[in-house]
């Protein structure tokens, strides 16, 4: 995984509140089993509407999603952060994310910044005004930047580390392997075998 | 200070803790599907690592499936690839399948229970957010993505911060013709689609304990939809008389370990949550949703509501919204609100319980005409145990369709789907938009209110039959 120190980038407001992940990606899309080409399923629905705000020409090319509260509820389908990535996602914004999306996100390199929903209100109101407003989102700092707007996120202390680092989580944990088999040992006989 | 029972779980699985670092908590079951695995079998090839314990993983195909014409390949080419590219990971990598036409698939969360997979104080995930199924049995069940599918399948283990703990206290009896289902659509209403987020729920009081362990599983698979990741309740006789005997349960000597141990599994008296809810289940009715997210309920014999009744303006929008996808208008009795299809299957009401009470009502009755009944069996030995009671036949003598097992309906990847416009009762866990099919709007019900409404034709509870 690429590390991710700051990103900047326009931004789309997306003034919804519980968008969940199969309205993010319908089930119909995740038939594919590979882990590309998931952009023509990303909030599909919604985009059949040409008032959608990303069908509008003054937000194509955005890469940071600003969204209402309680973002990725739902199916814990990872199809939902490849399809925001794949489209060109490189962070959300929200006052509240669903547990799985979130961790989900932070797997795949989707930084998922959780701010107050005033600040949420701000960008909104910013970015409607000036489409083409540069957004900073610094994971270092853990500050987003728009205009006068400075604000402080909110991201789990252990993911900031793993994507400022870009690691690989099953290279940490595969380091642990001894520990992994004493515990082993240690389980009870009765715990079940599926074969 | 005593421990919870998520925490006395948690503990019990911790192979490393850190400071500063997620704990690493072992894995005691895996359950794997078609629809999230396949990423995470590439992941595993492109970096050369075995899976690392096939014993403790299973895989059943249910997502993409049909529910009809079984014993033929699959229609639709992608979905046919789909699973065949389970069917090839689980040979190569070892891990147990049950393909479409044995007698053991169904979907995941009703197949782990009844071979006895599912027991007290395990942790169990699968890359599905209804794994919280399983926490009905008092164990620490959640669902994962993909990423962590692979996770587990190379190290048995997943990295994880400690959740925090919220009782929902449901005390007091259950008035007459009022269910699981009801119950926790009356919670997810009252705490919101966010409120359980970050905290494991365990659900406790005289009502939840009155319940059988098929109505447990159905409030605990709900509780992703209030945002918890799982929802627990305390193993008690119903858990272990319901696990005895099951292919996968432990016998002699291992049975009594398992249940000294299993009796240990309870929260502590001096315990503490970090937020507790509390609900009179006297106070309890039939219970519907009316919106776009399962926490958009209400009471059967309530109205559609306005967004005048909204508490803010993400709310009052969310309500605006949910009204014009589901074209209803403020004030309407959500007993005058007429159903085209009523769907009665899925992991939340798929079991074979939930046939029992539908087929009690509709028997000697009638769908309504132009209406449609879907009955999906949660498993393929669902399906033999109610067809074995005579189930089947009364669904199709009302004029009903029984079908093969499946997540069928429930999520509008398979061909069962609704068509743009069309309104569903469904026994099912979401109503979000297109959840059933593109344009589809889906009124989440029990199975009583399921079967009573494909009788009337609009949203029904039993006592409203003649």
């Amino acid at each position: 995984m690429e590390p991710f120190i700051r990103h900047t980038g326009t931004a789309a407001p997306l003034r919804r509140s519980n968008v969940d992940t199969d309205q993010i990606i319908p089930a119909e899309y995740l038939k594919r089993i590979t882990r590309d080409g998931f952009e023509d399923g990303l909030f599909s629905a919604w985009r059949k509407d040409p008032d959608f705000v990303l069908n509008r020409p003054e937000y194509q090319g955005v890469s940071i999603l600003v969204a209402g509260p309680d973002f990725g509820t739902g199916s814990s389908r990872e199809h939902a952060v490849w399809a925001l990535q794949n489209y060109g996602f490189c962070v959300v914004l929200s006052s509240r994310f669903a547990d799985i999306f979130r961790g989900n996100s932070g797997k795949g390199g989707l930084l998922t910044a959780q701010v107050a929903q005033s600040v949420i209100e701000e960008l909104w109101t910013l970015i409607e005004a000036d489409p083409s407003l540069q957004v900073t989102v610094d994971l270092d700092a853990r500050t987003v930047r728009a205009g006068d707007l400075t604000a402080d996120f909110e991201v789990d202390d252990y993911v900031r580390w793993r994507l400022l680092e870009g690691l690989d989580d099953i290279g940490i944990t595969l380091q642990h392997s001894d520990a992994i088999s004493e515990f082993e040992k240690r389980r009870p006989s009765f715990a079940p075998h599926t074969q | 200070m005593g421990r919870t029972l998520a925490e006395k779980v948690w503990h019990n699985h911790v192979v490393r803790s850190a400071e500063g670092e997620p704990d690493l908590l072992y894995i005691d079951l895996h359950l794997v599907h078609e629809v999230t695995s396949p990423q995470a079998f590439d992941g595993l090839r492109g970096a050369d690592r075995p899976v690392r314990r096939p014993d403790l993983t299973v895989a059943t195909e249910d997502h993409n499936i049909p529910t009809i014409d079984v014993d033929k390949p699959i229609a639709d080419p992608v979905s046919r690839a789909q699973v065949e590219a389970l069917r090839t990971n689980c040979a190569e990598f070892g891990v147990p399948l049950y393909s479409l036409g044995n007698v053991e698939q169904g979907i995941v969360h009703v197949v782990g229970p009844q071979m006895g997979l599912t027991q007290p104080g395990m942790t169990i995930v699968c890359g599905d957010s209804h794994t919280s199924t399983h926490g009905a049995f008092g164990a620490l069940a959640f669902g994962i993505g993909t990423s962590e599918v692979e996770h587990v399948l190379a190290t048995q283990t997943l990295p994880l911060k400690p959740f925090k703990t919220m009782a929902i206290n449901v005390e007091g009896d259950l008035p007459e013709g009022v269910s699981a289902k009801d119950i926790i659509l009356a919670v997810i209403a009252k705490i919101g689609t966010g409120g359980g987020q970050g905290y494991v729920l365990e659900y406790r009081g005289s009502a939840i304990r009155g319940l059988s362990m098929e109505g447990r599983m159905t409030v605990c698979n709900m509780s992703i939809e209030a945002g918890a990741r799982a929802g627990m309740i305390a193993p008690d006789h119903t858990t272990f008389d319901y696990v005895q005997g099951r292919e996968k349960a432990p016998n002699g000597q291992e049975w009594d370990d398992a249940v000294a141990y299993w009796k240990t599994l309870f929260t502590d008296d001096d315990a503490e949550f970090d937020a507790v809810v509390d609900i009179d289940a006297s106070t309890l009715t039939p219970f519907v949703t009316w919106g776009t997210n399962p926490g958009q309920g209400l009471p059967l014999s309530a109205s559609v509501p306005s967004p005048d009744d909204a508490t803010d303006d993400v709310d009052r929008v969310a309500i605006e919204r949910a009204l014009e996808y589901m074209d209803l208008t403020p004030g309407t009795p959500l007993r005058d609100v007429a159903v085209d299809t009523v769907f009665i299957g899925s992991c939340t009401n798929g079991r074979i319980e939930d046939l029992r009470v539908a087929a009690d009502i509709l028997q000697g009755r009638k769908v309504k005409e132009g209406m449609r009944l879907m009955v999906v069996p949660g498993s393929a030995r669902v399906r033999l145990q109610a067809e074995s009671e005579g189930l089947d036949q009364v669904f199709l003598e009302a004029g009903g369709e029984w079908r093969g097992a499946g997540c069928s309906m429930c999520l509008g990847m398979n061909p069962d789907k609704l068509t743009p416009g069309e309104r569903s009762a469904s026994t099912s866990n979401r109503n979000f938009e297109g959840r059933q099919g593109p344009g589809g709007r889906t009124h989440l019900v029990s199975p009583a209110v399921a079967a009573s409404t494909a009788v009337t034709g609009h949203l029904s509870s039993p006592a409203d039959l003649a």
